[in-house]
C-alpha cells in the first residue's frame, strides 16, 4: 500500500499517488504534530541568577544537578525554566526571544521573551501558535516557524513584535511526518531562501523498519520525499513537493543546520544510525556499536549527496562503509558517489543544535567557529550513555580544525545521570543574542533556557 | 494464595511471587522430588515457583538481548523517545494489550501517563510465545512492578486474533 506508492522513482509521481488520496498521517493538513498541552503554567520566571548556573529546581527531589560547566571567565544564567520541550530558538536584534516548544503550554506553541528592564530575565512574556515543533528562525522583518508538516511566518513589526499572531502564512505545506524524525528544522540563507530538513521515516531504509534480517530497500523510496534538505522561497506561500526543490539528499535526519556567513554556504549535523549491534550482532559488539556510525557534520551544495541509507561514515576507519542492511560487512567501502563529512563525531550524540559564532564577546577563537549542542544518546546501551553536553568546534578558512572540545557540560546532572541517559535536561537549540551571549535550551520536561556569556 | 505464599516461604524458596498464579498445566509431578513436604502442596506450590523463576529467568535473556537497547537496563527507557516500563498503565494493565505491543511494536506520538513518546518499537512477532510470556512476565515482575504472569497460552490467544 503506502510501501507501493513509493517505489516511485519520480517525486511527482509520488505526490500525484500521494494527492489521489491515500492517507498519509498529515500530509496536506498542517497539524503541529500531536503535541499535548503541557500542564505547566508558571510563566513567571524566577529571579535572576547572575554567578554561574541556578537549576531553581521545579522538582527538588529529582534533581541533582549543581551547575553547568563552562571554560573558564564564562558565566551562565537560567533564563526561564518550564518551558517544557523548548527546541529551537531564535533572537531578534532588539534582543526579543523566540522560542519553539515541542508540546503546547497554556495551549501555545511559541513564545516570545522580553526582558525589557535589562536584569537579565524576560519580563514580557507572550505565546501564540497553536502547533508544536521544533523550527524557528528570523529573516528580513519575518519570523519563521515550523510544525511537523508546515512552515509558517509572522510579519514582524519595527519592535520585533509578530503582528498578527492568529493569521501566520503558510510558506511550505503538506510535508511528510511519519512518526519518525518528524521534526522539521528550518534555517534561511540571506539570497531569499528557506531550508529545510525533512528526515527519513526510517532508520536504514529496511522493508521493516529496524526489524531484524529485514533487508534494504534499493532504491531507498523514502528519498523521493525525505532524507534530505528542501529549499524553498522564503516569501512564496503554500509551496510543497511538487516544485522540485530538494537541495541536498541522502540524510537521515538533520536537527541541527545553519547558515555559515564565512562560507556563505549551508551546514549540517546528521542522525546517523541506530542499531548496528541489535540488528548485526555477528557484525558489531555492543561496544563497537555504541561508537559507531559517526555524528556527521556535512557543508551542502546545490546536489549534494551523503549517502544515506546505503552507506554510513566510520569515523575510526576513516572510510564510507557499506550498510549491512545492503550487503556490508563492516569492512566494504562504498558511497563513492557520496561525498565526505568535513568532521565526525562519536555515534548516537544526536547533534540537534548548530550555530556558527559570529559575535566579538567571547575570544578571538570563537569567531566563526561551530557550536553544538549535543542532546545526549540513548543508542549506546548497555554501553554508558554519552552526550548531553554542548561543543565547539573551531573553524579555519572555512573548514572545521578536525578538533573539539567540550564548551558546556553537565546538562544531566552528573555522570551517572549521563552514563544511565536519566539526564536532567537536554541541550538542543542554539542562538546567539545581539550582545554575543549565546541561548541554550533544553527540551525535557523541565524545559530550561540558559544565556551563556564571557566576562 | 495465601496458603501457597506462605508455603513457599516454608520451603526457603526466593521470595519473589507473581500474583494469581496457576500452576501451569503439564508440571504437576515436577515437584515430587522434594523430600519431607506434602505432596499434594508441592504439586501446587513448588512448580509455581519455580515456573515463575524460570520464567523470569528465560524473560530476563530476552530482554537483555531485544528490550534493553532502547528501555535501557533498568526500564527508565529515554525521555521523549522510549517509554519507561516502571508501573505505567500499559505494562501493569491488560495483558492482552501488552502482547499486541510486542507483536506489532508501536510509532508515532504515543501519550503514556501523560507523557508523549516518539520513538520507533519494531515488531517483535518473530519471538516465540515462550519467549513473549518470560519477557513480558519478567518486566511485569522487575524494575519495582508487581503484575500476574503472563502465558504462553495467552500470548497465543491475542496472537491468533491479532491483525
Amino acid at each position: 500500500m503506502q510501501q507501493s506508492v513509493y517505489q516511485s522513482k519520480r517525486i511527482s509521481r509520488t505526490l500525484m499517488c500521494v494527492l489521489t488520496g491515500i492517507s498519509l498521517v498529515g500530509f496536506i493538513s498542517c497539524s503541529g504534530g500531536g503535541g499535548t498541552n503541557s500542564s505547566d503554567s508558571t510563566a513567571a520566571p524566577k529571579d535572576s541568577s547572575t554567578v554561574a548556573f541556578d537549576p531553581h529546581p521545579s522538582d527538588s527531589a529529582t534533581m541533582l544537578s549543581d551547575s553547568l560547566k563552562l571554560p573558564a571567565g564564562f558565566t551562565a544564567t537560567t533564563v526561564v525554566e518550564n518551558f517544557a520541550g523548548a527546541r529551537h530558538i531564535a533572537v531578534a536584534p532588539n534582543g526579543a526571544v523566540f522560542v519553539k516548544l515541542a508540546r503546547l503550554k497554556d495551549g501555545k506553541g511559541i513564545y516570545r521573551l522580553m526582558d525589557s528592564n535589562g536584569d537579565g530575565k524576560p519580563d514580557k512574556i507572550t505565546g501564540f501558535g497553536d502547533y508544536t515543533g521544533t523550527g524557528i528562525a528570523i529573516r528580513d522583518g519575518y519570523l519563521y516557524a515550523s510544525s511537523d508538516t508546515c512552515v509558517y511566518r509572522y510579519k514582524l513589526d519595527s519592535g520585533f513584535n509578530v503582528v498578527d499572531p492568529k493569521h501566520p502564512e503558510k510558506i511550505v505545506t503538506g510535508l511528510l511526518s511519519r512518526g519518525e524524525h518528524e521534526p522539521k528544522a528550518i534555517t534561511l540563507d540571506y539570497s531569499g531562501n528557506l531550508y529545510v530538513n525533512i528526515g527519513a521515516y526510517s532508520n536504514a531504509c529496511q522493508l521493516q523498519d529496524r526489524q531484524k534480517g529485514s533487508p534494504g530497500q534499493k532504491p531507498c523510496p523514502i528519498l523521493d520525499s525525505a532524507g534530505g534538505i528542501w529549499q524553498f522561497k522564503a516569501d512564496q506561500p503554500n509551496q510543497t513537493y511538487g516544485d522540485d526543490r530538494r537541495y541536498a539528499t541522502g540524510l537521515r535526519n538533520v536537527v541541527g543546520l545553519d547558515w555559515n556567513t564565512a562560507t556563505n554556504s549551508l551546514f549540517v549535523m546528521q542522525h546517523g544510525r541506530d542499531q548496528l549491534h541489535d540488528l548485526f550482532p555477528e557484525i558489531w559488539d555492543t561496544k563497537q556499536s555504541a561508537e559507531l556510525p559517526a555524528e556527521c557534520m556535512y557543508e551542502l551544495h546545490k546536489g549534494s549527496n551523503c549517502g544515506y541509507p546505503y552507506i554510513f561514515y566510520d569515523q575510526f576507519q576513516h572510510k564510507k562503509i557499506l550498510a549491512p542492511e545492503y550487503g556490508g560487512d563492516g569492512k566494504k567501502t562504498a558511497g563513492e558517489d557520496a561525498q565526505d563529512p568535513v568532521m565526525a563525531f562519536p555515534g548516537h550524540l544526536a547533534p540537534n543544535g548548530l550555530l556558527f559564532y559570529t559575535g566579538s564577546q567571547f575570544p578571538a577563537k570563537y569567531k566563526n567557529g561551530a557550536f553544538i549542542a549535543f542532546h545526549g544518546s540513548w543508542n549506546r546501551a548497555p554501553e554508558p550513555q554519552q552526550g548531553f553536553f554542548v561543543v565547539f568546534v573551531p573553524f579555519s578558512n572555512g573548514k572545521p580544525t578536525g578538533k573539539w572540545e567540550v564548551f558546556a557540560n553537565n546538562f544531566s546532572g552528573g555522570d551517572d545521570r549521563t552514563a544511565s541517559g536519566a539526564a536532567e535536561h537536554r541541550p538542543c537549540g542554539l542562538a546567539q543574542a545581539p550582545d554575543g551571549s549565546i541561548y541554550v535550551t533544553d527540551d525535557t520536561k523541565r524545559g530550561f533556557i540558559w544565556k551563556i556569556s564571557y566576562k | 494464595m495465601k496458603k501457597s505464599a506462605v508455603f513457599l516461604l516454608f520451603i526457603g524458596a526466593v521470595a519473589f511471587t507473581g500474583m494469581a498464579l496457576k500452576p501451569p498445566a503439564g508440571v504437576e509431578m515436577a515437584g515430587v522430588g522434594v523430600a519431607g513436604v506434602g505432596v499434594a502442596r508441592v504439586r501446587i506450590a513448588v512448580p509455581v515457583q519455580s515456573a515463575l523463576q524460570a520464567s523470569m529467568a528465560r524473560g530476563k535473556q530476552v530482554y537483555l538481548q531485544v528490550c534493553l537497547a532502547c528501555h535501557m537496563a533498568t526500564a527508565v527507557g529515554v525521555e521523549g523517545m522510549n517509554p519507561p516500563l516502571i508501573k505505567t498503565k500499559l505494562v501493569l494493565g491488560d495483558k492482552a494489550a501488552l502482547v499486541k505491543i510486542v507483536l506489532n511494536g508501536m510509532k508515532g506520538n504515543v501519550d503514556i501517563d501523560g507523557d508523549t513518546y516518539h520513538g520507533v518499537m519494531a515488531p517483535h512477532s518473530d519471538l516465540t510465545d515462550q519467549q513473549i510470556a518470560d519477557v513480558l512476565t519478567y518486566v511485569r515482575n522487575s524494575f519495582g512492578n508487581k503484575a500476574s504472569a503472563v502465558t504462553p497460552a495467552q500470548v497465543k490467544a491475542v496472537r491468533a486474533t491479532n491483525k
